[in-house]
């Protein structure tokens, strides 16, 4: 990554919308899913049949992750945009890891119980 | 009673005067948008910035290479450049703090167009400033008194933590979002809208907040933070650009009375304005 780029707050910008891309790429397969039920029981059973694969667990897992990654950078630049900075150039930096540490967590969360 | 014999002291090792290789390898850029770098090497020596590198270079070496500076000691702004990729005042960068292997590489600003060599042209990034509405434009005449402003004012402190800006565009350089969107007015002319949005002697409050959040205005802006990163005198841009979207909601959602009050036609006569 280029020099100006390496620091923290363009790593959460990264982070924040690579998991935005990817939630927004999961969106239309699981419109696709429910659409299936329109189609009758059996349609949808054979697609979720596939729920029963661990790559298709494994993508579930991940998909918890991001979303959870995008919930607490979300969360920090709503914060940083709707609150006044209580000192100047305090990005709230100090967020970005206990957040990525908190979705993992709550991916860790998921896998024990789906697992 | 014998004396205690007195302590041997270890001859001092000394240490190597310096670790610095004896010279430094440097690639310039030369060229407009299309060149190439070319290597040099001059003097490695203590206490040696970028600036003096190049202006070694250009004295020593190359005649012809152009570059900008006035005056060397970090109050001007004008001789930002890219070193090893990270936009700096080079009057104010340590050699020994930027060489990787006793190498530097150093090409102008980005995001605008190049001049010739390490020159490039500014004036879009000063046209931006005016259409973000930054030109100060007061309530009073020359014959009524100074206006009084309490400085513990919260606007006129959330003016005065923005005001030191000297437009280097060291900010706008380091910004991705000027590079993806070119009508993005960057990080230095809205901090600057932010100052007058804040100031209660500026006439046009409610027009700079409309042109600072219009088109290619605050909301182009992804919190990215290298402007706040690479300012050399520690301005936060990006809080000031977050003081813009704080400031438009609200504004949206229960209208600002103060900036309700500027004078009729002030719009019209903001974008009249000079640059």
């Amino acid at each position: 990554m280029s020099g100006h780029r390496r620091h923290q707050a363009y790593w959460a910008f990264i982070g924040h919308r690579l998991s935005g891309l990817a939630l927004a790429a999961f969106l239309p397969l699981h419109f696709l899913a429910l659409a299936l039920a329109l189609q009758g029981a059996a349609a949808l059973d054979e697609f979720l049949a596939l729920a029963d694969m661990s790559l298709f667990k494994l993508a579930e897992w991940g998909l918890v992750v991001l979303l959870a990654v995008h919930l607490f950078f979300g969360a920090r630049l709503l914060f940083l945009e709707l609150h006044p900075w209580k000192r100047a150039g305090d990005s709230r930096l100090g967020w970005i890891v206990p957040s990525l540490l908190a979705a993992f967590l709550i991916g860790a969360v998921f896998a024990v119980r789906v697992v | 009673m014998h004396a205690p014999a007195p302590k041997t002291l270890a001859p001092k090792t000394l240490a190597p005067k310096t670790l610095a290789p004896k010279t430094l390898k440097v690639r310039i850029w030369r060229g407009r948008e299309e060149g190439s770098f070319c290597s040099y090497e001059v003097p490695a020596r203590d206490n040696q910035t970028v600036l003096d590198v190049v202006t070694e270079v250009q004295r020593r070496h190359e005649p012809a290479l152009a570059y900008r500076f006035a005056c060397r000691v970090g109050v001007c702004g004008s001789c930002a450049m890219t070193v090893n990729g990270v936009p700096r005042w080079t009057c104010r960068t340590h050699v020994a703090k930027v060489a990787e292997a006793g190498a530097i590489t150093i090409e102008p600003l980005r995001n605008m167009p190049r001049i010739k060599d390490l020159a490039c042209d500014m004036r879009g990034f000063f046209d931006k400033w005016q259409k973000a509405g930054g030109r100060f434009s007061g309530t009073a005449t020359r014959a009524e008194p100074p206006a009084k402003v309490d400085p513990a004012n919260p606007r006129r402190r959330a003016a005065d933590a923005a005001i030191e800006c000297i437009n280097c565009a060291v900010c706008y350089s380091a910004c991705d979002v000027v590079s993806w969107n070119e009508a993005y007015l960057g990080p230095a002319a809205l901090n600057r809208a932010w100052t007058v949005v804040n100031d209660e002697r500026h006439a046009l409050r409610r027009t700079t907040l409309d042109l600072a959040t219009g088109e290619g205005g605050c909301g182009n802006c992804h919190t990215q933070g290298s402007c706040m990163r690479h300012c050399p005198v520690g301005i936060s841009p990006t809080e000031s650009i977050a003081g813009l979207k704080r400031m438009s909601l609200l504004s949206f959602l229960v209208r600002d009375r103060d900036a309700a009050e500027a004078p009729a036609g002030a719009r019209a006569e903001a974008e009249e304005a000079p640059a």
